[in-house]
């Protein structure tokens, strides 16, 4: 082996390392014993996830979480996919404009924008008199801002690759816009649509700066109740949680692969 | 089946013309090519008639009914893409469905007709399988066999035969001919290949920078092309640029060469003279035009030579001499005595 070889394939193996130790990490520590996380552990446990388990704060904010993250992906993507399409089918002026405006939650800051979000719920609030802030249906209207820089990329990139003359053969078979757009547009974007889906699903289900300032009382999501936790508490339990987590993320990737090739989409 | 009437067709891009003022008639059943080299507009028309570009000005009558604001999916027409354009998602017998599907066919009808079909383009065993995974030729048959379904009024190929390689070029084309006079269909073909265009068409429309150049069948476009750029486009043609001088064009490398030029129009100011309409004798002692052999390419029925005629260089193609004959001797650096039939020279305008 040369050793620039030798060199390229080290650095691969550095980089490697480098994403999966944290990972690792958090992994191994979940079945530590001691409370106060050592190496070399004094004994291995399961009892923290059984502690996770029963403590109502993640139970009750994992549920929160999916029913968030699904909710904001069922609005978000449509509306991404949406605006993606007009984006790339139109001949509008502002293209441009608007293509970077719906890219700017993923600039903004997650704190900036959730305290953008939280003033301007106060300000609705006081305009209509009706409960904003705290309320499920605000959290989920944020994390829809999530969704869509997400799935506009997306979209827009299996777009640019979809061939315009299966739908003119479409249209020159007798189908109307709309049919076109059903029968034959979107089973050819399929791939980049359930990417999308996978994507906004995971960003919302992870998030923490955003949804912040935006939880109420009994409305905690997981992100934001393993925070509160680690105010009180360094036990492994949040390792525990964490592990679980990354295993929801990595199923979904993998199911989502199997379906479509992510590679090949993003 | 109908017929197809373009009146007056153009289409600008800002300032641009791409077509300009294009009358074209296909009659029912016959089989019209519009040839030309690469940004010509001939797809631009082809696509007029579909409705997928609306024209600046002018009309597109298919069966006599104006269609020239009517959108794609009301037109009656039956396209086959260039890229033959299948949809990914669906199977070969899903794909040539859709077009009986969007026009409401009853369950039972769709399935017979889209058996008959495949039957029709020898694809009836692959009716379930994806169109990636067929080979090219395949996938256009299928890509014609969707367009044929629905019986379209005017059937519209966008160089139909680009994407196959060179052997199956020449299968596909008798095929789609004989499918297009057995049925009878109306067709208008868009093609940049001369060869393709002379073997399957009736009539040819040869354009040029967005305008007709000439319209007519393929034996009167070769005998009697309208222009230069026609004798040159249509078939192989010696052009030589020069003056009139009696009864001959004195060309701009100072060579007299004879020419008829009682029956050339006006503006003419172009010889235009087919390479196998030249006779080209050994020796320099035969009569006519002292040439010497520039090269001599064996081509196997033929041979052609490329004749310097003291600076202006004329190509001649003829059959290959008998192994017996003196012309089979000739080499590259030979002179020889090249003569032709003044009918055959023809006065052009450029």
């Amino acid at each position: 082996m040369t050793s620039t070889r030798l060199a390229y394939r080290s650095s691969v193996a550095f980089a490697y390392v480098l994403m999966l130790m944290p990972v690792a990490t958090v992994v191994l520590t979940s079945f530590f014993r001691d409370e106060f996380v050592s190496f070399p552990p004094s004994g291995l446990t399961l009892k923290w996830y059984t502690n996770a388990w029963s403590r109502h704060e993640f139970a009750g904010g994992f549920l929160i979480s999916i029913q968030v993250a699904l909710i904001a992906t069922a609005i978000g993507v449509p509306l991404g996919t949406a605006a993606a399409l007009a984006l790339s089918r139109s001949d509008l002026s502002a293209k441009n404009a608007i293509s970077t405006l719906l890219l700017g939650p993923l600039a903004v800051p997650g704190v900036v924008a959730g305290t953008a979000l939280y003033l301007f719920y106060i300000k609705v609030e006081n305009a209509v008199d009706l409960d904003i802030v705290g309320t499920l249906p605000a959290l989920i209207g944020a994390h829809v801002l999530l969704t869509i820089p997400w799935t506009v990329r997306v979209v827009t990139a299996s777009l640019q690759g979809l061939d315009r003359a299966a739908e003119e053969a479409a249209a020159n078979l007798g189908a109307r816009p709309w049919s076109v757009f059903r029968r034959v547009t979107l089973p050819m974007l399929r791939p980049g649509v359930v990417a999308a889906c996978m994507f906004s699903f995971i960003q919302s289900f992870e998030n923490l700066e955003l949804t912040l300032l935006l939880v109420g009382p009994g409305k905690t999501t997981l992100p934001v109740a393993m925070l509160n936790y680690l105010e009180f508490r360094m036990d492994p339990t949040l390792a525990a949680v964490a592990t679980v987590q990354i295993l929801i993320v990595a199923a979904l990737m993998l199911i989502t692969d199997h379906f479509v090739k992510l590679s090949r989409v993003v | 089946m109908g017929t197809l009437l373009l009146e007056g067709l153009r289409k600008e891009y800002g300032e641009a013309v791409a077509v300009d003022r294009v009358d074209v008639e296909v009659k029912d059943g016959e089989l019209v090519s519009l040839l030309g080299p690469s940004g010509c507009g001939k797809t631009t028309i082809l696509r007029m008639v579909a409705g997928f570009i609306e024209p600046t000005a002018g009309h597109v009558m298919i069966a006599g009914q104006n269609m020239t604001r009517t959108p794609p999916y009301a037109r009656q027409t039956g396209m086959v893409f260039q890229s033959y354009a299948l949809f990914p998602h669906m199977s070969v017998a899903a794909n040539v469905a859709f077009g009986l599907e969007m026009r409401k066919v009853g369950r039972a009808e769709r399935d017979r007709r889209v058996v008959d079909v495949l039957k029709l383009v020898r694809l009836d065993r692959l009716a379930d399988r994806l169109p990636r995974q067929l080979s090219g030729g395949q996938q256009q048959r299928v890509a014609l066999a969707r367009a044929l379904v629905i019986n379209p009024a005017v059937f519209l190929l966008d160089e139909p035969l680009s994407n196959l390689d060179a052997k199956l070029r020449a299968d596909v084309r008798s095929e789609i001919r004989a499918l297009q006079q057995r049925l009878g269909l109306t067709t208008l073909m868009v093609t940049h290949d001369q060869e393709e265009a002379l073997t399957m068409s009736d009539r040819l429309v040869v354009m040029e920078s967005g305008r007709v150049r000439q319209v007519g069948t393929a034996e009167e476009l070769y005998e009697n092309p309208a222009d230069a750029f026609v004798a040159d486009f249509v078939g192989r043609c010696n052009i030589i640029h020069g003056t009139i001088e009696g009864n001959a064009l004195r060309s701009e490398g100072g060579i007299l060469l004879p020419c008829n030029v009682e029956a050339a129009p006006g503006n003419a100011s172009v010889l235009a003279l087919r390479p196998e309409r030249i006779t080209v004798r050994p020796g320099s002692d035969s009569g006519g035009v002292l040439a010497r052999l520039a090269a001599v390419l064996y081509l196997g029925a033929q041979t052609e030579y490329r004749l310097d005629l003291d600076g202006t260089i004329l190509t001649a193609i003829r059959a290959t001499p008998a192994d017996n004959d003196a012309m089979r001797r000739v080499k590259t650096g030979d002179m020889v005595s090249v003569s032709w039939d003044t009918a055959a020279a023809r006065l052009l305008p450029a």
